[in-house]
């Protein structure tokens, strides 16, 4: 496997949320406006790397009955760290992010590719599987986050772009574009292009009943 | 190996399974961990308070642009801000002797001398200990009193509610209320930052004409001057501004200064 294939494979072949299905709540929560999806991208990329690449340093140390434990640990001081860095000098950003970055801690997509990935990979590796999988996650982030504002707002990163019917125009805002649910049916959606265009990401069936017995002789 | 390992190789090179290596290595993220966070903690302090600062500012700022008229009131006074003076709260006069700006809360809340601790009855804001001295902004024209806006904080939910309180110059009427730093629930108590729920408060009164401090934030269909709807599904941040507001009204707040203000005027 060469070094570009860790940065290449996870924005679609193997990508986190419309494949793996992980940091599905955090996508929910940070799409209804262009601007914190993209920020929230930054800071899940940056702290995916440095996790990554903090894990898989230590990897041949971690004993395995408490790793659970230590990577936490680690992911969650990097991300203090982060939202520290954050309120000092993206005050503005940070404001709007409050919570959401607290929530990369919980985010399953970072505790996964430590578990699935860095654990067992050389630091170099593991930072681009990190960099590869947060520009996956983010890919999907801008790509819903897009749809919702302007759907929703008729604007882009706080950018009028069509006049809203309230401003005396013709776009008519889709009120459900800013709630939670839009962004399962725009994940939904995409999660369907993506194995229409891929057939061979759609899961086996668990199952597959017997053909009917022919009954005649 | 000839010569001796150091003990930290020694105990590197422990088997993974081995106890002392398990706890030793716990111990040790855990410590690494921890001063990592403490230390970007503590040296990233002044940055953050310096933005905090500059954002009660600016939210103070936010509120007077609200105001209707305040801004040509100042315009003809010919001041671009309002003007800051300290306060003794134990008997309301003004500290002339100091410069308001150099005034420090949380030095003068760590210094026995500059501060009183409550007991629980009189601490109904929630805030432990009340600095002896506090600033507050004035807007005067030609000697009078046009606008005075008083800083209050007290305890909401889950943070320190810091709020500014505008009152015109019958000092009874609400101008305006800012809500200058909060962190409470998103979508709950943090809805008490909203426009359309700060409108709700211009042309309360605080207090009845017998001087008993009336305000509060009341569950659906304030029905008196002195009533402000709560926030629905946020009944403990509605009752922390209920109750800082009433503190700092009170006696133990800037009830003397407004006794004061109101008996003899500036």
């Amino acid at each position: 496997m060469s070094l570009k294939h860790h940065l290449v494979r996870p924005l679609i072949g193997n990508n986190p949320i419309t494949l793996q299905i992980l940091g599905i709540c955090s996508a929910l929560a940070v799409t209804t406006t262009l601007s914190t999806a993209i920020t929230m991208s930054v800071a899940l990329t940056v702290v995916l790397c440095l996790s990554g690449g903090v894990i898989s340093l230590m990897r041949n140390h971690i004993p395995p009955s408490i790793r659970l434990i230590i990577q936490i640990t680690i992911v969650a001081s990097i991300v203090i760290v982060i939202d520290q860095f954050m309120q000092a000098f993206m005050f503005e950003m940070s404001k709007r992010l409050s919570i959401f970055v607290g929530l990369i801690v919980t985010n399953c997509l970072v505790l996964g590719r430590a578990e699935a990935f860095a654990m067992r990979n050389p630091v170099v590796p593991s930072v681009l599987d990190g960099l590869g999988n947060g520009l996956g996650y983010s890919l999907i982030l801008l790509i819903v986050g897009t749809l919702r504002e302007f759907l929703g707002t008729g604007s882009l990163l706080g950018v009028p772009l069509v006049k809203t019917v309230a401003e005396g125009g013709w776009f008519e805002p889709l009120g459900l574009m800013q709630l939670a649910p839009s962004a399962f049916f725009i994940l939904g959606l995409m999660v369907w292009l993506v194995r229409v265009l891929r057939p061979e990401q759609v899961e086996r069936p668990e199952f597959r009943l017997e053909p009917a017995e022919d009954r005649r002789p | 190996m000839a010569e001796p390992m150091s003990p930290f190789r020694k105990f590197f090179a422990r088997s993974n399974d081995d106890l002392v290596k398990i706890i030793g290595m716990a111990v040790l993220v855990a410590l690494v961990s921890s001063a990592a966070v403490s230390v970007t903690s503590v040296m990233l302090k002044p940055y953050q308070e310096a933005n905090r600062a500059a954002e009660r500012q600016a939210r103070i700022d936010q509120m007077l642009d609200t105001l209707p008229g305040m801004r040509d009131l100042m315009m003809e006074s010919g001041v671009d801000t309002l003007e800051t003076r300290l306060v003794n709260l134990d008997d309301g006069s003004f500290a002339s002797a100091e410069d308001p700006a150099g005034f420090d809360l949380e030095a003068a809340l760590q210094d026995p001398d500059a501060s009183i601790g409550l007991d629980a009855d009189a601490d109904i804001a929630g805030i432990k200990r009340r600095a002896n001295q506090s600033p507050v902004y004035l807007l005067q024209k030609d000697g009078d009193l046009k606008l005075i806006v008083l800083p209050v904080y007290g305890a909401g939910y889950q943070s320190t509610i810091r709020a500014a309180l505008a009152i015109e110059a019958d000092l009874t009427t609400i101008a305006a209320l800012a809500i200058v730093e909060q962190g409470d629930t998103p979508g709950f108590g943090a809805r008490i930052e909203e426009p359309e729920w700060l409108a709700l408060w211009p042309g309360k009164k605080i207090a009845d004409e017998t001087g008993a401090i009336r305000i509060e934030l009341v569950r659906g269909g304030a029905s008196t001057p002195y009533e402000v709807d709560g926030i629905s599904g946020a009944t403990r941040t509605s009752n922390g501004i209920t109750n800082m507001l009433r503190f700092w009204l009170g006696d133990k707040g800037f009830g003397p200064f407004l006794t004061r203000l109101r008996q003899e005027g500036l």
